[in-house]
């Protein structure tokens, strides 16, 4: 075999990893992104859902819904963006606890590579995914009467919004995925927050119109928040506060379950 | 510089209530293979996740090339090659995709990516696969290409965690063929299996571990010695007089005969196989007993494992139908069959 082995030698210099987590994070994303373009049926769902999800919402819950003086499609669009999203973020988990069950998590660790940048990646390409599901809604959504009544970076920071919480809620996915025994569990697991947190919501219904005892709860809900601030900026009447608030959220939710995450991974048991 | 590539020293790790690893010594030098030998749930994978960096132990140190796997993870992990107990490959990607990823991620320059991918892909006979996404491979190929990935840094050291369990004897020759090339070029291996043949014909030395613990250490001819150069294997007809039998030929035997009494088989260790064989059939005879089968062999690993522990080495994981006096007989080799 020719030169299969080398000698014992020293690793590579440490300040020449700095720049790994990056380059590490690109690799790792190509060959996350490699699933979909392997399984051109994962492309087609990545396509189907999300119009699936428009169609059905705003024909299902258009007609129920009383939204003082506005257009329903406009008013369901951004709570249906950020649901869909936030179902689209669950991949995380699942993906990260196939690859655990795999062996593949344990390839990665035992290589001398960044080890953040395989949830760097992970939650990167998950959102890339996310983000073409959004702009597959849109294009829906205009087909069906949708517009964003703003200026262009009202439109653009609407989106933001909704990719930023969507990214947010990949580290969330993160955790559960890194924790989950199988791919299996990771999916009923990471539903266990989902769930409530995008139903309890002002996604597709006003809180107004919630019980007494869950309109609290609905209102502090950060998918009320990502939605109410996404809603502001589609309509054209943006509140900064609620924007800040969202943004705010969004960090949080970031600096809180991206750290837990890595650390996670980094544990070496 | 002599210190050793694999260094282990009073290792210890629990899961819990479970001791999984209980003061493990282990000592490896550059350039050869050492089998670690035990049945399933002996440790062997823990011990394997520890010097490969994935896990921490709870007591006791380990080295790679004299870098303490807990301290200096990252020099450790530049180091060494990991093929774990199931291939570690990805699906989606191709052969040619899967090397490309691991150079990539051990920040080989792009050109010599492409070239080591495919030295490795020659290497292990993948080339024709190698544009096709994992999922269409064999169980053989997905093995190989997981070892050639554990290859793509030139790792000075070496973990095969079990690298052939669950491959058809085909393909298991085949990976034993590639491992022998791997330590003639230099790499040092640590290599787990519960295969004694397997151990028997690849390692330098052999540490068989059970419960967590090493039982004994030596090479394959040292711990064959300890049975004795034969074994003279006997079964009586008359099941019901095993134990009779056996006490006939206690005296003849270098360490204590077993008996498996539902079969009527004993084995009996001795010095002097050829010259004893005579004194075996004469007693057996004499006592009125039928011979129905009468083999001489050397000693296997197995029959070692027996002496050690007294217990069959659990061969075979995926044989867990299959009661264990016939498993045995894959692994006595008999050099001359007598009589039947
Ligand atoms: N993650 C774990 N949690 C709890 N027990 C474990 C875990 N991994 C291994 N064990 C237990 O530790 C012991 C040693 O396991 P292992 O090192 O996998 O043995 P082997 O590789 O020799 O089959 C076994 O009893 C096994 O059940
Ligand atoms: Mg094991």
């Amino acid at each position: 075999m020719t030169a299969i082995a080398r000698p014992l030698a020293p690793a590579a210099p440490r300040a020449r990893r700095a720049g790994w987590v990056l380059t590490d994070a690109i690799t790792i994303t190509w060959r996350n992104l490699m699933q979909v373009v392997r399984n051109p049926q994962l492309a087609v769902i990545d396509t189907i859902t999300p119009i699936m999800f428009v169609l059905l919402f705003a024909f299902v819950f258009g007609g129920a819904i009383q939204v003082p003086g506005g257009n329903y499609v406009d008013y369901l669009m951004p709570g249906i963006f950020v649901q869909t999203v936030v179902f689209g973020a669950t991949g995380t988990a699942i993906g990260l606890a196939e690859d655990l069950q795999k062996g593949l998590i344990d390839r990665f660790r035992s290589l001398p590579m960044a080890g953040s940048a395989v949830l760097v990646g992970r939650t990167f390409s998950d959102t890339l995914r996310n983000l073409y599901t959004v702009l597959v809604m849109t294009v829906v959504g205009y087909l069906i009467g949708f517009r964003f009544h703003g200026s262009p970076v009202d439109a653009v920071l609407a989106i933001g919004l909704v990719i930023g919480f969507a990214y947010a809620i990949a580290w969330l996915s993160a955790n559960i995925g890194l924790r989950a025994k199988s791919a299996q569990a990771a999916q009923g697991a990471i539903f266990i927050p989902i769930f409530p947190l995008t139903f309890a919501s002002s996604a597709f219904v006003p809180v107004q119109t919630m019980p007494s005892w869950l309109r609290p709860i609905a209102q502090a809900n950060p998918v009320t928040v990502v939605v109410n601030a996404a809603r502001g900026l589609v309509e054209g009447n943006p509140d900064p506060h609620t924007v800040i608030a969202a943004a705010a959220w969004i960090a949080g939710i970031i600096v809180v379950f991206a750290p837990l995450a890595l650390l996670r991974y980094r544990r070496r048991a | 510089m002599s210190q050793p590539a694999i260094l282990t020293h009073d290792l210890r790790k629990a899961y819990g209530p479970v001791q999984a690893l209980r003061g493990i010594d282990l000592t490896v030098p550059e350039g050869t293979i050492l089998g670690l030998l035990g049945p399933n749930g002996a440790g062997k994978t823990t011990a394997v996740r520890i010097l490969a960096t994935l896990l921490v132990p709870d007591a006791g140190h380990a080295s790679v090339a004299g870098h303490d796997v807990v301290q200096e993870p990252d020099v450790v992990r530049s180091l060494i090659g990991l093929t774990g107990q199931y291939a570690a490959v990805d699906e989606n990607l191709t052969g040619r995709e899967n090397l490309e990823l691991v150079g990539r991620l051990l920040h080989l320059d792009r050109r010599d990516v492409r070239a080591r991918g495919e030295e490795l892909l020659r290497e292990f006979d993948l080339v024709d696969a190698a544009g096709r996404p994992v999922r269409t491979y064999s169980g053989g190929m997905r093995r190989r290409l997981d070892l050639a990935a554990s290859l793509v840094g030139r790792p000075a050291v070496l973990f095969l965690d079990e690298p052939t369990t669950g491959l058809d004897p085909r393909s298991r020759v085949g990976l034993w063929e590639v491992i022998e090339r791997l330590v003639a070029d230099g790499t040092t291996i640590l290599l787990t299996t519960q295969y004694l043949e397997e151990a028997d014909r690849l390692a330098d030395r052999i540490a068989v571990i059970d419960g967590g613990q090493v039982i004994a250490e030596g090479t394959s001819d040292e711990l064959k010695d300890r049975l004795g150069e034969d074994v003279v294997e006997i079964r009586i007809a008359d099941t019901a007089r095993g134990p009779e039998a056996a006490e006939l030929l206690r005296p003849l035997a270098a360490v204590e005969p077993r008996l498996d009494r539902e079969h009527g088989r004993i084995s009996v260790p001795v010095h002097h196989g050829a010259g004893t064989l005579a004194e075996v059939v004469r007693r057996i005879d004499g006592a009125g007993l039928e011979v129905a089968e009468l083999s001489l062999h050397r000693p296997s690993l197995d029959d070692v494992f027996l002496t050690l522990t007294g217990r069959r080495a659990e061969a075979d994981p995926d044989d867990t139908t299959s009661s264990p006096a016939p498993r045995r007989r894959r692994f006595g080799r008999p050099d001359r069959r007598i009589a039947a």
